[in-house]
């Protein structure tokens, strides 16, 4: 018997949507799972005071400090190195020798493990540099970490500017470097944002790399040597050793709003950049 | 070197790759005149244009040979200031391609590299521009607004106003009219006639009626080479070549 056309386009539909209504049951589920256990123990108290008692009482404030330094660093430090390597294989050789070393290499960072990065960091920046568990050694390790996902994304937003965009600007009498300035770096922006944002939530989402390399002290950081703890982190070890699972789930809904601040205001800037013409 | 020539072209040839796009090609070109690059696609001309604001360049694999001079520089030398001879030798592309920007950064773009700042004197070069390329009318309202909104007839003038607002020595239009009314196209062609008193111009023409119009004098390439070239009342009544005949009576193209 043979499956009419029509079957066939129902059945794609019910796949289709099922799929859809998975992914987006799992994702609600862990949200309210989290949410419904951490949201009532969130008060402003839980914010600004210093966690005491390993945690088991006070607030997280020092590890939202310790997240945001860690994240800014990483992303200060990702994000002109990602962009400027994604303008070199774009702009500044042809596909060739150089530009295949480049992509094999990012490619292959991008596929190491966060663990075997915290070690790296571990060995590289705490040990050899001499810098210890720090924001700094964090900072740097994450860098490194989100690098690929940063220039990957750069790369992709720069290729996907018309060539003749470019003729343009040289045509005009543009340098290369006025061109990259004025005609290719403002339209890969919205690119770029998107690979600096996946870079923020894997940066904040991070616990094994950083435990390595900026240590897991919840004290209140003085400077970008100082070691810290992430909320991620805070949230692992206040869980995995029994220590207090509400302050856990406490932790976990304080990051799921942090992260959900940070891509509500990458949205709204995104937003206002691309209709500000 | 003849002075009276604003462009010499001495036995220049350029290669993509193994292709040869243009043959041992001499050709003057006197200023202040319009010059019809005439010919069938692939026959070299966008290629000519191309070669003499050398964006070239920038087209991987392609080479030359030869040499061309404009006011008695060799423009392939080893002196040349590539910004410096693209604003001399303006280009207005066949594919209408606006700078998602607004209109008025559209225009402002070419003098703002070259280092214009002021407001007002940018304001000033706006307008100037857009006038002449015709389109000031019908934009003076909205020089703020994204030029990716105007129509593709717009655009088109709006290249060529961008162009125009380098005050160039030589402009280049590679078919300036193929996506214009026939209203447009006139003012386009009148507006080619009197920047003339200025400029040198060398146009693609949409077609060869466009040529007989405006052109004083027709260059016909065919596979990269220059068949035929002299002054329009010659070329359109009085062909010399066979070939030049058939393409201008239809034949083929």
């Amino acid at each position: 018997m043979r499956i009419s056309r029509h079957f066939t386009q129902e059945t794609a539909w019910v796949v289709i949507a099922v799929s859809a209504f998975f992914t987006l049951a799992v994702m609600f589920w862990i949200l309210y799972q989290v949410l419904r256990e951490g949201l009532p123990l969130l008060h402003l108290s839980f914010f600004v005071d210093l966690p005491r008692e390993m945690g088991r009482a006070g607030g997280i404030s020092s590890t939202i400090i310790g997240t945001l330094a860690l994240t800014a660093v990483a992303i200060v430090i990702a994000t002109p190195l990602g962009v400027g390597t994604a303008i070199f294989l774009r702009e500044y050789t042809r596909e060739g020798r150089v530009s295949r070393i480049i992509r094999f290499g990012t490619d292959c960072l991008a596929g190491v493990p966060s663990i075997i990065f915290g070690l790296f960091g571990f060995v590289f920046f705490v040990i050899f540099l001499g810098l210890g568990w720090s924001i700094l050694s964090g900072g740097l390790t994450l860098a490194v970490m989100i690098l690929p996902t940063i220039i990957c994304t750069a790369e992709e937003a720069i290729k996907s500017i018309p060539y003749s965009y470019r003729e343009v600007s040289y045509g005009l009498g543009g340098t290369r470097w006025q061109t990259i300035r004025k005609v290719v770096l403002p339209n890969a922006f919205p690119g770029i944002l998107t690979g600096v944002l996946l870079g923020v939530g894997r940066s904040v989402g991070e616990t094994a790399a950083i435990i390595l390399t900026a240590g897991s002290s919840f004290l209140m950081p003085d400077s970008l040597f100082s070691p810290i703890r992430t909320m991620a982190v805070h949230f692992y070890i206040l869980a995995r050793e029994g220590i207090s699972m509400e302050m856990a789930y406490a932790t976990g809904a304080g990051l799921i709003i942090l992260i959900l601040i940070i891509n509500t205001t990458a949205n709204w800037l995104l937003f206002r950049y691309v209709h500000k013409g | 070197m003849e002075n009276h020539f604003k462009i010499v072209i001495r036995d220049f040839e350029v290669y993509y790759g193994e292709a040869m796009a243009l043959k041992g090609l001499n050709l003057s070109i006197q200023p202040n005149q319009i010059f019809a690059v005439l010919g069938p696609a692939r026959s070299g001309k966008t290629t000519l244009l191309k070669s003499l604001n050398r964006l070239t360049d920038l087209i991987f694999g392609a080479n030359h040979k030869g040499q061309i001079f404009i006011d008695g520089q060799e423009i392939y030398g080893g002196n040349v200031s590539l910004p410096e001879l693209r604003r001399r030798v303006g280009m207005v592309f066949d594919l209408p391609t606006a700078l998602p920007m607004s209109i008025f950064e559209n225009i402002a773009y070419g003098p703002r590299l070259k280092g214009i700042a002021g407001r007002t004197r940018l304001g000033e070069i706006v307008e100037t521009s857009l006038t002449a390329a015709v389109l000031w009318d019908e934009v003076k309202d909205r020089l703020h607004s994204s030029a990716l909104r105007l129509s593709g007839g717009q655009q088109q003038r709006l290249c060529i106003a961008r162009m125009l607002a380098l005050e160039p020595e030589v402009l280049m239009l590679d078919e300036p009219c193929s996506g214009l009314d026939p209203i447009s196209t006139a003012s386009i062609e009148r507006s080619l006639v009197s920047l003339k008193e200025k400029y040198t111009i060398l146009l693609v023409p949409h077609n060869i009626q466009q040529a007989s119009r405006v052109a004083d004098r027709v260059g016909f390439f065919l596979g990269g080479e220059l068949i035929e070239e002299g002054p329009s009342e010659g070329i359109f009544t009085r062909p010399r070549m066979k070939k030049t005949e058939d393409y201008i009576s239809g034949r083929f193209g």
